[in-house]
């Protein structure tokens, strides 16, 4: 399969504003290559770095040193950044934030009216997207009449209108409820299956990760690993010295293993578990 | 008795509007001095409007909120005393950080008490050390720091203030896990040294289980439960259908239940599961 | 509570007023309020009258709201009143104490002048109560954007207007937040005296202003990632078209206007 995304050498750092003028360094020597169509989810505690790597997805901050693809275009390239930001679209953490307009569905035209699209096809465009992430019967609401996992639904709808190749998601659920979370997560699991749209997920939430095709782990503007989740989660020790923690599955196998029992140390889901421990009494 | 108490509490949003809206419904309970206690229900439970009537920044449509057996806005000149015993720490509370030092900021609740000034500052030090920030943080501004140690700036000023209920909404919403067990750890601590009743409203199961004596439940502007961790736990069922997610390890073992595999105890932390499945295991072997 | 608070006072409906074009009906608004400032005899008032109450009558808002609108300038009536009372001195002394001197001319004045700022609140409100702030946003920045020419920044005032509108909501109830919150910890806002009340205002205001730049500045990038690049080449998704019945509405607009003109020329 082809990349979408290319990262080589990625260095950041930027002059910290406390009189001494040394510089900060964000990331330090990334090399992340990301295929068409795949669900990544980039783990790490809070400033591992991983915002300011999604935020060179889009040009929005640009490399110290290396280089940043995506879809064939250089970010360093100005002449072609409308370009790149329609295919690698953005949705950040605080909902409110994101949102221009003070009706739904002019907020998803927002990016279109911006591109200049004719009237006829961003209506046509407008609707799908609103439709696409189940939003359509609220097209005419104030987001000050919506929950917060419906705002983040209307922001992804924003992205979708754009019909990028690529959707960045910066911890989009962190100030959600349990119930604004699965609906977030449902529709860009949906939007990944059924448009092929890349998706990379910037969380700090495991059970987030552990859906995904791949989780790629950052400490310290590094990345430390990368992997699927069966591999990944399965360096229970590792994970918690960088402050992260593991799905409590995952961590009930590790400590049965480390106490002598037979089990799998790939467990990521209740089924696995499940079936695991009953093997464990001989079922 | 009971340190905080309520009676057929009720409390109506916007009376006589079309948005009239009853967000808590008669709801009767006591909470005893000292307890942990979890608060759950999805947004729009009534939790929120529930915690803000305990130190009297709602007033109750009707019925009565008791402070040490006293209906609160018996005499309503004194209802700021009440926010002085009952402190509440909202959500995201570091957006209420408003001074230059992080000293004067943990300051600002025991200064509104009148407290003279050695007082204020035996009370700033000790709370700044029960939640873990040094002393030479105590100088600096508090937008100089990082969102973990600007949340527990606001934290501590609401603990010092010395109140002898805390309430804290969602003290752990958007950290990192590092960030939540950090101030979960704090929060412990500061329980342990003051023995001060505490109650902590949060959406994940996993770290109720680990702190909580009790549990309290609101759904739908109700009460649906108030009980020791183990018997809500027991009902994970029933509060699966109310929406509110139980901690996966529960699920696990409602599972093995279901298949014929039962262990006769409710299981909601990692730990208490392994050893459970060790003891198990190893009197299997015996026999 | 503060979340109670409407602004910009819309009654959503689907009346004929409602539809009509906003730009068309920012236009016969500017016409009505030269009406009733053209016509200077109780014949011309008469005919502003009527239209408003016409105008009243096909939007369908309860008379009552209007009387609501009037409410609030209550005191600059009649300050006004009791100006031109006292000091248009033409006509019949009807009453004199000192040197205040009331004349049935100074009367009439102020009863006119009464009535006509009543009809002009009563008017304008119709645009607002009729109007959706942000259609109204709309209607001014196409009315305006022959001012581009003259590099009149149109467009950029409609977009800060436009997120303002969005933001208010957000803010006042963020207000709320913060003022529940630092009354958790003492502070008397609603009670108390006046200095400790003005200094506990600081504990509201500074995070406000923290929290507001903060949301300004995620804003500003969000709108970047969506490639905003100010006013040029832009479409909109919002279309405003003027149906027959626009022009029909001018067109008695105008007319009215008209017979203003010339009854205050007869009489």
């Amino acid at each position: 399969m082809e990349n979408i995304i290319e990262i080589k050498g990625l260095h950041f750092a930027y002059d910290a504003d406390d009189g001494e003028k040394k510089p900060v360094e964000v990331l330090r020597g990334i090399d992340l290559d990301i295929k068409k169509g795949e669900f990544v989810a980039v783990l790490g505690h809070n400033g591992c770095g991983k915002s300011t790597l999604a935020k060179h997805l889009n040009a929005i901050l640009l490399p110290t040193e290396g280089t940043v693809t995506v879809d064939g275009i250089d970010t360093k390239d100005e002449d072609r950044l409308f370009e790149l930001r329609q295919r690698a679209g953005m949705v950040f953490q605080n909902p409110d934030n994101q949102i221009v307009s003070s009706i739904v569905e002019e907020d998803v035209a927002f990016a279109l009216e911006n591109l200049g699209v004719p009237y006829e096809e961003m209506r046509r465009r407008v609707d799908e997207s609103l439709k696409a992430v189940g939003m359509y019967d609220y097209r005419l609401h104030s987001p000050s009449q919506l929950s917060g996992g419906q705002k983040q639904r209307v922001a992804i709808a924003g992205i979708i209108a754009m019909q990028p190749k690529c959707i960045i998601l910066d911890e989009p659920t962190a100030m959600l409820d349990p119930q604004g979370r699965k609906e977030v997560l449902a529709t860009i699991h949906r939007m990944n299956r059924e448009q092929g749209i890349t998706i990379v997920l910037i969380t700090h939430y495991m059970d987030e990760a552990a859906d995904c095709d791949r989780v790629v782990v950052m400490d310290k503007g590094r990345i430390v690993l990368d992997n699927v989740p069966e591999k990944v989660f399965s360096q229970v020790e590792k994970l918690k010295a960088i402050g992260l923690d593991v799905p409590q599955v995952t961590e009930l196998a590790w400590e049965l293993r480390r106490a002598g029992c037979d089990i799998s140390h790939e467990i990521i889901s209740e089924e696995e578990c499940v079936a695991a421990i009953e093997r464990l009494f001989g079922g | 008795m009971a340190i905080l108490e309520t009676q057929e509490l009720t409390y109506t949003y916007s009376v006589g509007t079309p948005f009239e809206k009853t967000a808590v419904d008669h709801v009767s309970l006591k909470i005893e001095e000292g307890e942990m206690i979890g608060v759950m229900g999805h947004t729009g439970s009534g939790k929120s409007t529930l915690i803000q009537h305990f130190n009297g920044l709602l007033r109750p449509t009707s019925g009565k909120v008791l402070l040490d057996g006293k209906d609160i806005w018996e005499n309503k000149e004194k209802i700021r005393d009440v926010r002085f015993r009952v402190g509440l720490v909202f959500q995201y509370p570091e957006y209420q950080i408003f001074e230059e030092t992080v000293y004067r900021d943990i300051a600002f609740g025991p200064k509104n008490m009148g407290l003279d000034e050695a007082e204020i500052k035996r009370r700033v030090y000790e709370t700044a050390h029960d939640i873990g920030l040094s002393e030479e943080l105590l100088e600096r501004s508090p937008f100089e720091l990082s969102g973990g140690q600007k949340r527990r700036v606001a934290i501590a000023g609401v603990m010092a203030m010395e109140p002898r209920v805390l309430i804290l909404d969602e003290p752990t919403a958007g950290l990192d896990p590092a960030g939540r067990d950090k101030i979960l750890d704090h929060i412990r601590h500061y329980h342990e040294r003051t023995k001060n009743t505490i109650l902590i409203v949060s959406h994940s199961m996993e770290d109720i289980a680990s702190f909580a004596d009790k549990i309290l439940v609101m759904s739908r502007a109700k009460l649906f439960c108030y009980d020791e961790t183990v018997k809500v736990f027991a009902r994970a069922d029933e509060i699966s259908q109310i929406g509110l997610d139980v901690p996966q390890i529960t699920k696990v073992f409602g599972e093995l239940r279901r298949r014929g595999l039962d262990f006769g105890k409710e299981v909601f932390t990692v730990g208490y599961a392994r050893d459970l499945l060790l003891r198990q295991l190893a009197e299997r072997e015996v026999r | 509570m503060l979340r109670d608070i409407t602004i910009g006072q819309y009654f959503p409906g689907d009346s004929i007023i409602h539809r009509l074009d906003p730009r068309f009906k920012i236009v016969m608004t500017i016409l009505y309020i030269v009406m009733l400032f053209t016509g200077d005899n109780y014949i011309c008032l008469g005919v502003g009258a009527v239209y408003t109450f016409g105008a009243i009558l096909l939007s369908r808002i309860p008379l009552k709201m209007f009387l609501r609108s009037v409410k609030p300038l209550l005191p600059f009536l009649i300050i006004t009143a009791a100006i031109n009372l006292m000091f248009m001195n033409s006509g019949d002394v009807l009453w004199q104490w000192k040197f205040i001197k009331i004349t049935d001319g100074g009367l009439n004045t102020s009863v006119f002048m009464v009535i006509r700022i009543v009809l002009l609140i009563m008017g304008s409100s119709l645009l607002t109560y009729t109007t959706s702030p942000i259609t109204l946003t709309d209607a001014i920045e196409r009315l305006l954007s022959p001012l581009r020419k003259i590099k009149f920044p149109v467009h950029e005032l409609a977009m800060m207007m436009s997120i303002a509108l969005r933001f208010i909501p957000t803010l006042i109830e963020e207000t709320d937040k913060i003022m529940s919150a630092q009354k958790a910890r003492g502070a008397e806002i609603d009670t108390g005296s006046f200095t400790t009340r003005a200094k506990n205002l600081i504990s509201i205001l500074v995070p406000l202003f923290i929290s507001a730049f903060r949301r300004a500045d995620e804003l500003a990038t969000a709108m970047e990632c969506r490639c905003y690049h100010g006013g040029e080449g832009r479409t909109r998704l919002r279309q405003l078209r003027s149906a027959p019945r626009d022009y029909t509405a001018l067109a008695v607009t105008v007319l009215f206007l008209a017979a203003v003109i010339v009854l205050g020329r007869l009489f």
